[in-house]
């Protein structure tokens, strides 16, 4: 309930922040939207020396599109998502995702990037950003480096994220035209982390083919899990149920989930199955829908 | 449509009254006990055990008392040279306030620590925690392993005790029942297992024990229940050191849901007099939610064999149950004492059933005490569950829709009062309306179509439907005492001089209304209106003892009370209105508000004039004043019924769950105020899809707590939660003084089994006969894998 | 630095006091401030019965540093009644029986607030998921929804008349 006691600091710049983190080593954290550390904090799981609150840095939490890519700064609190009408028309895997995300009143203090940053395999969003084929931007003192999604998370909540170092920026490749997604979740009640949970986000090409699939799953893993065998069967074929079928069973295998109070591995391979498969009929929908 | 004896400006019974008590709640200016704040107050925090059976070892104070801002860390030694260290529970065992060698659960409180401030007690508790040495030991978690030979014996401080048997209880005719079973064309029968739940009121537990040395007197704002019987269970156990009765003030302030979780002496309050008592300052204890769910009392926790005998034709013949109750490491059940098992014994429900035997045997394990019970009036949930599962069992045995079962063996309207197989006289009922009245709400022809048509196509959708009876108002006293103290209840109402009125209950609301319920009942009997008389609960030193409101039992006991106590003034009204108006008594006539002579309505007296003259102008030798106390010892209880439908979709891939349709109807006699018994209705409906499909306490096999969090034990939210659809037929209680019965339990109890009887209702075509709640989507699922729905 | 001197601006009344880090802002209204109308439920942010306003945004106050809210402006259930009048949704509580033993009403009311300042025409399913961060285990949440519905009317009249 009572958090142990820290140092409080509250950096200006970007700069100074990253400075901080090394000047107080390896105890020290970020503390951004602070809905996983605060929590983790009040029940003495965490017990950092140093928390170091970036979120009166301005100019982080910015949502745009530049460059190809669909920007969103690290403060970018999820409820911002939610509330961009062309975030919805444009990135339904995305705001499907932030929907899925807890409660209202922790999407308007969450961040995208602490979402990421922490590493969770629960966590809804890093399933999503597999999807998308997204980077990540990561800024030290030494100035900044990109780092593919895909070489992102490292270990059970591991990132690449060295000490010293802050997530700086998200970026979505701009999905070309005929492009849908969709993340469907199944929990055992509002607000829960995943049984199993699947991103989906593919492309189409003229003749209505699967031009690009990219697929993430949540919390079936140690690691936020691609589903790289189901995202090749897809590339190149015309949408139909056996096909997803087909993909669904991939997925599965790709999975290794663990047996939980939400239930048995079995049971969650059984959803994964399902949950693809009506995931890439909602996205094949949605892409169609576009053109 | 209720027909009022009043008008509105009087607001009697069935006006639906807005709150008067919102007016502080809405502004955030509720008083609870956490928000007791008195100057040089200390905090006082638990250090508990992580272990679920282990040896105390060694405790070190001197880490945490190193911790500036730390007054004291106390523990069971001393507490043990008070002879405070065990306490008796309501159910006459004994429970350890603090332990002195032994552990007996997971999270059970070992030492507390006293400081200034909340967050350095954190802190302590912290360190106190780093330096407790513990032996663990293999602990009893399965009950049904409680009487094995190698059991480890729990309860060594038990003089003459062997095993880790608590007691037997069984009611009913054995020989008859068994006769009934072996000459009977057909017997269902299912284990039925209703897990441990939390009734994990948003608020939890917690004290301000504020012992003044100059006064010799101590003060404790407590969420309690029932405070008079909290104020004689401290004298009675601390009466030694010197804190007899009229020395102790207990205030129920406000508080944020009771459920019954909050009726039994949790170790904490305990504690926390005692060290106001040593340290002579008031002292904050307020238990986290993690505190609350793992260590406070648990509700159900029942193992029943269920069996039911019937013909071919579906008239059910014998009821037979036998059950293993685990308690944890002590009976700190919330019963009162002649029945260890509660009112179970409903549990042959609204159905004629000639012959009925149920036994139970109660066990330790290392869990924690209990059992609560959780908006059921003791046990009843249990007892209905058991009923209504085999009911629908028995109905899919027959092939007989389930309704049709119901009503074939409803208990009849002339056969009231009807006494049951099992002993009790149910007062008043009319079953078959109900269930009907539900029927008709919820389409049910309509859906059996609909079902079959989506069964075709491999669709899943369940109906299930509960036609519960209710046992409330606890009770009358030749059978009830809680620890002795007879199970009555009281009100005392006096009239000012301006014909306003204040009236004080030994009851004591957690959000059921009573601040306007009973200006209701004494507006319906006075005519003076609700919104001028002042209602007032929780204080000991004002108020007339009672028993506190649980169980359903305030309408019954103090309400009748009330009721009582109006009809005394009135008596007294009478007399003085017969004075100013210079007739006999008998020449008079009562209208809700007034007295007039009969033929001659013009010649009146009010209420009001009549209180003015208590005080100003009454006969000679009578006393001044206008006021009565009544306490009130209920004849029998009340037996409130419904009839519950559940319309359930199943996604046949996922095994995800959806409520689509609850409909309730509930009698619960006649009714005070409609819009706060819908609520009621409300809130008891959701407390019963909550353990139907969300809320299980799950151990392991070492007795660690799995899910003692809100992350993992669920309560649903407004999404979960249907629409509720509701309804009433009105069958007065014969007995009582207003003909009302109760009504905030009922649909916990009813609604469980609507639920299970929905899904079970479902899966029916493929061979399941029984699903224990609660009905979870895991296991759903792995019925549809064993079936072959799902590969 | 582990103490802090911190002003918050909370119901348009300005605070400045001094506190340590870890102090969590919903001790700090209710041990600090004697606002004690904003209570606690759980320790794992998981019910909502501390939820205030930071910035017009509804947030759970269990899981927020006071330090954070250092030249922020709060509003809690103490400051929703204005100049004597009850707001909307106060009203609708009381009309339509939203609460029983109030202790998660607080937090309602304030997440009530946000819901309808950002959609000012909810339908009951967006109602459903815009409460769900608060848990209530009274009033079976039919009755809250009718509250906020309740709110949302009048407030719409109130926007045409002044219109």
């Amino acid at each position: 309930m009572i958090p142990p006691t820290f140092d409080y600091l509250v950096p200006a710049t970007l700069p100074e922040a990253i400075a901080l983190l090394h000047e107080h080593g390896d105890e020290a954290k970020v503390l951004a939207g602070g809905h996983s550390l605060i929590p983790a904090m009040r029940l003495r799981f965490a017990e950092p020396s140093h928390l170091i609150d970036i979120s009166h840095i301005p100019g982080l939490d910015y949502v745009r599109e530049e460059g190809g890519f669909l920007k969103i700064g690290t403060m970018a609190r999820e409820v911002v998502l939610e509330d961009l009408p062309w975030i919805s028309e444009r990135y339904p895997l995305l705001v499907d995702t932030t929907k899925m995300i807890a409660d209202p009143q922790v999407r308007n203090l969450a961040t995208v990037g602490g979402n990421l940053a922490h590493g969770d395999p629960a966590n809804d969003h890093p399933a999503t950003m597999l999807a998308y084929r997204a980077e990540i931007e990561i800024t030290g003192a030494s100035g900044a480096r990109t780092v593919p999604i895909d070489e992102f998370f490292t270990d059970f909540f591991t990132t690449a994220l060295e000490h010293g170092e802050i997530l700086t920026e998200i970026r979505i490749p701009i999905p070309p035209a005929r492009s849908g997604g969709c993340y469907l979740k199944v929990e055992r009640k509002v607000g829960d982390y995943a049984a199993a949970a699947v991103a989906v986000q593919l492309s189409l090409a003229a003749d209505g083919s699967i031009e690009q699939a990219g697929i993430g799953l949540t919390n079936v893993a140690a690691l936020p899990t691609r589903a790289v065998d189901a995202e090749n069967a897809l590339r190149g074929q015309q949408p139909s149920d056996a096909l997803f079928a087909q993909a669904g069973q991939l997925a599965a295998d790709a999975s290794s989930p663990a047996d939980d109070l939400r239930g048995s591995a079995e049971y969650k391979l059984t959803l994964i199955r399902e949950l693809i498969q009506r995931a890439l009929r909602r996205s094949v929908e949605r892409a169609q829908g576009r053109s | 449509m209720i027909m009022c004896k009043t008008s509105k400006e009087i607001g009697g019974m069935g006006h639906s009254l807005k709150r008067k008590e919102d007016a502080r709640f809405i502004r955030g200016l509720g008083k609870y006990t956490d928000d007791v704040q008195l100057p040089g107050m200390l905090y006082m925090d638990i250090a508990r055990s992580p272990f679920a059976y282990a040896k105390i070892k060694s405790i070190d104070k001197s880490v945490a008392m190193e911790i500036p801002g730390v007054l004291a860390v106390i523990t069971g030694e001393d507490l043990k040279q008070y002879n405070l260290h065990w306490m008796p529970t309501l159910m006459s065992d004994t429970q350890m306030v603090l332990p002195t060698d032994t552990v007996m659960y997971q999270a059970q409180e070992v030492a507390a620590v006293i400081a200034t401030d909340r967050y350095i007690a954190a802190d302590a508790v912290q360190a106190l925690e780093n330096s407790i040495e513990y032996e663990s030991m293999k602990p009893l978690i399965d009950p049904h392993k409680a009487l094995d030979a190698d059991a480890p014996l729990l309860r060594p401080d038990k003089e003459g005790r062997t095993d880790n048997h608590i007691w037997h209880w069984q009611t009913g005719d054995q020989e008859a029942t068994e006769q009934a079973f072996d000459e009977a064309d057909v017997v269902v029968k299912e284990q039925v297992y209703i897990p441990r739940i939390h009734v994990a009121s948003i608020e939890t537990c917690g004290c301000v024990a504020s012992y003044e040395k100059a006064e010799g007197k101590l003060t404790v704002w407590m969420t309690t229940q029932a405070p008079h019987a909290i104020r004689t269970v401290i004298a009675l156990v601390a009466g030694h050191v010197g804190l007899s009765e009229e020395r102790i003030r207990v205030i129920s302030p406000d508080i944020g849901g009771g459920f019954g979780g909050k009726v039994p002496v949790y170790p904490g309050y305990v504690i926390a007099i005692a060290a106001s008592f040593l340290i002579g300052k008031p002292v904050k204890w307020i238990e986290d939610r993690s505190e609350n769910l793992q260590a406070d009392s648990f509700a159900r926790d029942y193992h029943m064999t269920v069996e039911l005998a019937s013909t071919k034709e579906g008239k059910m013949t014998g009821l037979r149950i036998k059950t293993l109750a685990d308690h944890g490491y002590t009976d700190a059940a919330a019963n009162p004492s002649k029945f260890p098992s509660g009112l179970f014994s409903i549990v042959t429900g609204s159905y004629d059933i000639p012959t009925a035997f149920t036994e139970m045997d109660a066990v330790y394990t290392n869990k924690p005490p209990g059992g609560v019970a959780y908006r059921c009036s003791f046990r009843v949930t249990e007892a209905v569950h058991a009923i209504e599962r085999i009911t629908d069992v028995l109905a899919q045995k027959l092939g007989r829709d389930p309704a049709d079962l119901r009503f074939q063996n409803f208990i009849q309207k002339d056969q009231f009062p009807y006494r049951s197989a099992l002993g009790w006289e149910y007062d008043s009922g009319d079953y078959a309306p109900a269930l009907r009245k539900a029927m008709d709400m919820v389409g049910y022809e309509e859906l059996r179509k609909e079902q079959a048509e989506k069964r075709a196509r491999g669709e899943l959708m369940g109906i299930g439907i509960s036609s519960f009876t209710e046992i409330v108002g606890a009770g009358p006293s030749k059978d009830f005492d809680i620890l002795g103290i007879k199970m009555f209840d009281s009100a005392e109402v006096r009239i000012h001089p301006t014909g306003k009125a204040i009236a004080r209950f030994g009851t004591k609301s957690q959000g059921q209304g009573h601040e306007t319920t009973y200006a209701q009942i004494l507006a319906e009997e006075l005519g003076i209106p609700a919104m001028h008389i002042q209602i007032e609960e929780g204080d000991t030193d004002t108020a007339p003892y009672g028993l506190g409101t649980y169980a359903s039992r305030s309408t019954p006991t103090a309400g009748a009370a009330a009721a009582k106590a109006a009809h005394k003034i009135r008596d007294k009204a009478r007399k003085i209105a017969a004075y100013l108006l210079e007739v006999s008594e008998e020449d008079l006539e009562w209208e809700p508000g007034k007295f007039f002579v009969k033929g001659a309505p013009e010649r009146s007296k009010t209420i009001q004039d009549i209180a003015f003259a208590a005080y100003t102008n009454h006969p000679q030798g009578m006393e001044a004043g206008l006021e009565a106390t009544h306490y009130y010892d209920p004849p029998n209880l009340t037996f409130p019924f419904g009839s519950y439908i559940c319309v359930m979709d199943i996604d046949p891939k996922t095994a995800e769950m959806k409520i689509r349709r609850f409909v309730a109807i509930d009698d619960c006699g006649n009714i005070i105020n409609p819009m706060i018994v819908t609520g009621q209705i409300h809130g008891g409906l959701a407390m019963g899809i909550a353990p139907a499909m969300y809320e299980e306490l799950i151990y392991d096999d070492d007795g660690n707590i799995l899910n003692g969090t809100f992350m993992d034990y669920l309560l649903p939210t407004s999404v979960e939660t249907p629409n509720w659809e509701t309804g009433h037929t009105i069958t007065p209680s014969p007995h009582h003084p207003l003909g009302a019965k109760g009504v905030a339990e009922s649909p916990t109890v009813g609604a469980p089994p609507a639920v299970a009887n929905a899904v079970v209702d479902a899966l029916s075509h493929l061979g399941v006969t029984h699903v224990d709640i609660p009905v979870t989507p895991f296991k759903v699922w792995k019925i549809l894998k064993e079936k072959g729905v799902i590969s | 630095m582990s103490k802090h001197s911190i002003t918050i601006e909370i119901n348009g009344e300005s605070f400045t006091r001094e506190v340590d880090s870890r102090k969590l802002l919903i001790h700090f209204l209710r041990d600090d401030l004697a606002l004690t109308g904003t209570h606690i439920g759980c320790d794992t942010s998981s019910c909502g019965a501390c939820t205030i306003l930071l910035n017009g945004k509804s947030i759970k106050a269990c899981t927020f540093f006071a330090v954070q809210a250092n030249n922020q402006k709060i509003e809690t259930i103490e400051g929703v009644e204005q100049g004597g009048q009850l707001h909307p949704l106060q009203e609708g509580f009381h009309q339509e029986h939203g609460l029983q033993c109030g202790f998660c009403t607080p937090g309602m009311i304030m997440r009530g607030k946000e819901l309808l300042e950002k959609n000012p025409n909810p339908t009951e399913e967006e109602i459903r998921w815009g409460i769900s961060g608060n848990l209530c285990r009274c009033t079976g949440y039919s009755n809250i929804i009718k509250s906020i519905q309740y709110a949302a009317n009048k407030l719409n009249e109130k926007q045409e008349e002044a219109a």
